[in-house]
């Protein structure tokens, strides 16, 4: 363990991740999130063996904590990041995303993060919804090695704009968001299983706050409320998912034969299948990525009144 | 000099003392107020950083809570001072801590110098207000308010409730009548000393000490008492949402603003740093051109209001899942269903996409796949063929395809074969045009080669869903647009509601049909029916086909049975 956590100041933007085996992804990582003003980085290493916990250790900006409890036991990762959250997030600003995750908002590339978390704060807005885009290559994901220190997004620079359902989870009030390539190409059978890809990763974080599953929803239930109801559009982002570059499908093996993932791992057996038959995501109505702006045109996030 | 500024702080003060040191440099006097919650170290900072500077005071410092009278009462002293200590000054600009210069001072000197008897402030009467929250106007000046807004809002709230139950009101002072308006005025020194030293200022100070938000009322009532020459605007940029806070400038407004040629723009973002370092230096401005037209800006800010509070009509997405009867629109654009169409007519698709000028699909909701056009796998926005992942949720997959789409106008065939899940969902919603053949899921039957027992089964099957549906359909909360024809009714005469379809489809091409699509052959149909009948079945809803008498306008013109010219 290596704690900085004494430098951090009181309106220092915090971020808090998980992460196992992601050394080659970190410095990108990084580099993505202190330029959008990200302070303080507190980190929780799940036993890596690659140097993950070593390249961390050595930022002056980052905390890291070591743990190799299992995955699932800590419910995916959700119980290190509520203590982390509770014993450092109370009254900042927090980013709880994966190492894959990279948080898009509205005028992203013109203003910090500082600038819409102000905002937010003026406007009595506690949470913020930012939805999971999945970005994927054009053709097999095999076709294109990723280098550590590139943007994966010079990669995996297609998603899809057009084939998301949701619906309301009456015991916690979010939405449950599920489509995109991995519904497409994975779940056209059981759509029910496919992934959820609702998530409200920036929160002007309380101790009385916590993360219920993943970053899907929170408690109390009026941090979910992220959506309108009455016609109008709230404020959102887009977590642009950058996870399916070609360190996955040696991943999904790994993650599979350790049985650790969600739901039994039929989300990683579903990959593995449909890997292994043709590692494609792209189709002739795939979007190639350019900007927030583009996302938000096409109603996958929203200025909300932010103007 | 003609102007000085009064500058009202709380927050970031090193912007502040920024901007009143580029006045002061520039031979503005500037009186600075203080909040007094702000902390002891940060105010001595900030006297601190602009000691040396000429004509830079500090006003007695007040608490200034949002909507209380901390405000005018800040005002009023920071005013004093400046009335006093500046002889010189004929008009007094009030400003905020976030405030940035648009324009050169000599600009605005220049601009207030040609009009050194006129007072600019927005006055506006509690009748003529649009922009209040909360529905307070009038009820600003005759209702109490002992309980703060912010942090007391239930009790704020109901105390309001029970001063309207009990028909309480306080006496608006004599001569008075209110007026609101924006905080941000600059007045002459004759209006405002009129005000300051009035004879009857306790008496209006006492008043407005109770008024709820006095800073937007207080000057904006007395003005008009005083002046005769009140030009109703304010030469501050400030422009509020919805929900009553100002919005706030950023870098990448740096174009807006520049074009915008008003003076005084309010609120900053404090770290705004391109903002502060070009609108700071003295070549900005440059192509001075006379009046203030925040046009653009106002525009910009109204379509983000809007987008919060309307948002876009048919999209659902994580920030926008309206409830029922609040979407604004339950889809993006106008569509057709065509039920009973692609049956009655041989390839009723490829006709009424040319004819149409429009993308037709089949059957969407089949129930083996969904058949877009062009036997598509995959469609715009990347929808996807497989049904189950369409009945998983077939409204959204609707609204998708409805919203990827948008431009282009969507038309797809429904009827009892397929899954009827979405079927309600169609009946209510305003863009649908639903145009149905009722019965007319018979003719592929009459013309399949199965046997007799089993097409018997299907009709049963078929109807019953046909009759369910087409109560949905005639059903009293039902929005769509509703065409309903017996398929007896519909081969009797069938280009005139081809054509009142299609001139709906494309209103302006306004051509008239001159090829008509070609029917099904329906020889022997009556007999058909008739059978069915004697099998026990009851087909009742395609109208009435006399068994042995075939529909004679068919057989005779099989093919063009009809040219409307």
């Amino acid at each position: 363990m290596v704690s900085r956590v004494v430098n951090i100041r009181p309106d220092d933007l915090l971020l808090v991740s998980t992460v196992r085996n992601e050394k080659v992804r970190l410095p990108w990582f990084l580099r993505y999130y202190r330029d959008l003003g990200i302070n303080h980085f507190l980190f929780v290493d799940n036993d890596s063996d690659d140097g993950s916990r070593e390249y961390l250790a050595e930022q002056a900006d980052v905390s890291v904590w070591a743990t190799s409890a299992g995955y699932k036991r800590s419910r995916f990762g959700v119980d290190w990041v509520n203590w982390l959250l509770m014993r450092y997030g109370h009254g900042h600003w927090t980013v709880v995303v994966d190492p894959d995750e990279f948080l898009v908002y509205p005028f992203c590339d013109t203003r910090p993060l500082r600038a819409l978390t102000d905002w937010l704060d003026a406007s009595s807005i506690r949470s913020f919804s930012a939805m999971m885009l999945d970005m994927y290559p054009k053709g097999p994901i095999s076709q294109h090695p990723y280098r550590e220190g590139q943007d994966p997004l010079e990669i995996a620079n297609w998603f899809d704009s057009g084939n998301y359902t949701m619906t309301r989870n009456a015991a916690y009030g979010n939405l449950w968001i599920q489509g995109g390539p991995r519904a497409r190409m994975f779940f056209t059978d059981n759509p029910e299983r496919a992934p959820a890809l609702n998530k409200i990763p920036l929160v002007k974080w309380d101790r009385d706050y916590a993360y219920v599953s993943s970053t899907h929803m929170l408690l109390p239930r009026g941090l979910n409320l992220v959506y309108d109801e009455w016609g109008g559009e709230k404020a959102s982002g887009c977590l642009l998912h950058a996870k399916f570059i070609d360190t996955f499908t040696q991943k999904a093996q790994e993650e599979l034969a350790r049985k650790q993932h969600y739901a039994n791992s039929h989300e990683y057996r579903a990959y593995q299948e449909g890997m292994a038959a043709s590692p494609d995501f792209w189709c002739k109505w795939s979007e190639k990525y350019i900007n927030w702006r583009q996302l938000e045109i096409l109603g996958l996030m929203s200025k909300g009144n932010w103007a | 000099m003609s102007v000085g500024f009064v500058m009202l702080c709380h927050t970031a003060l090193d912007r502040a003392a920024q901007v009143a040191r580029h006045w002061a440099e520039r031979g503005c006097p500037v009186v600075i107020h203080v909040d007094r919650r702000v902390k002891r170290t940060a105010f001595d900072r900030m006297r601190q950083s602009l000691e040396g500077v000429a004509d830079i005071r500090f006003s007695t410092r007040f608490a200034c809570e949002w909507g209380t009278w901390g405000l005018v009462a800040a005002t009023q002293a920071a005013a004093t001072l400046m009335l006093r200590d500046f002889p010189g000054v004929r008009h007094v600009y009030l400003a905020s801590g976030s405030c940035l210069p648009l324009r050169p001072v000599q600009e605005l000197v220049a601009y207030l110098d040609a009009r050194p008897r006129t007072d600019f402030i927005e006055s506006v009467t509690t009748e003529d207000v649009g922009w209040t929250v909360g529905g307070l106007n009038i009820e600003r000046f005759t209702l109490r308010f002992p309980f703060s807004w912010r942090k007391q809002r239930h009790l704020f709230d109901s105390y309001v409730r029970l001063q309207r139950r009990l028909g309480f009101r306080r006496r608006i002072p004599k001569g008075l009548v209110p007026h609101l308006g924006s905080q941000w005025w600059c007045l002459t020194r004759q209006t405002l000393s009129t005000i300051l030293e009035s004879p009857d200022r306790a008496e209006h100070d006492r008043y407005f000490r109770r008024v709820w938000i006095p800073d937007e009322s207080y000057f904006q009532t007395l003005v008009r008492q005083v002046s005769a020459n009140v030009e109703s605007r304010s030469l501050t940029l400030s422009k509020f949402d919805f929900q009553g806070k100002p919005h706030i400038f950023y870098d990448d407004h740096l174009q807006l603003l520049r074009k915008s040629d008003c003076f005084v723009a309010r609120k900053i973002w404090p770290q705004a740093d391109r903002l502060y370092r070009t609108f700071l230096s003295d070549d900005a401005g440059g192509q001075a051109s006379g009046e203030p037209n925040p046009g653009k800006i106002d525009r910009l800010f109204a379509k983000a209001v809007e987008r919060r509070t309307k948002g876009r009509a048919g999209l659902y997405m994580q920030s926008r899942y309206p409830r029922a009867n609040w979407e604004n629109g339950m889809t993006a654009a106008p569509y057709s269903v065509f039920e009973g169409f692609a049956d009655l007519f041989e390839n009723f698709d490829i006709w009424l996409g040319k004819v149409a000028g429009t993308r037709v699909h089949g059957h969407l909701f089949a129930p083996d796949r969904v058949a877009f056009a062009g036997g598509e796998t995959v469609y715009n926005g990347a929808l996807c063929d497989a049904p189950a992942l369409r009945d998983y949720n077939p409204r959204g997959f609707l609204g998708s395809l409805i919203w990827n789409t948008r431009g282009e106008r969507q038309c797809f065939q429904f009827g009892p074969g397929d899954r009827q899940k979405i079927a309600p969902f169609l009946a209510r919603d305003p863009n649908a045009q639903i145009s149905v053949i009722s019965g007319a899921w018979a003719v592929p039957l009459f013309h399949a080669n199965a046997n007799f027992g089993e097409i018997r089964k299907q009709a049963a099957r078929l109807q019953k869903i046909e009759a369910a549906h087409l109560e949905v359909l005639r059903a009293a909360d039902a929005k769509a647009k509703v065409r309903i024809w017996t398929l007896a009714e519909f081969v009797e005469n069938p280009m005139e509601p081809l054509q009142t379809i299609i001139d709906e489809i494309s209103p302006r091409s306004l051509r008239r049909l001159t090829e008509a699509p070609r029917m099904a052959d329906l020889t022997g149909f009556g007999q058909f029916l008739q059978n069915l009948r004697n099998q026990g079945m009851q087909p009742v809803l395609m109208g009435d086909f006399p068994a042995g008498d075939d529909p004679r306008p068919l057989t005779t013109r099989r093919g063009r049975p009809y040219l409307v010219k």
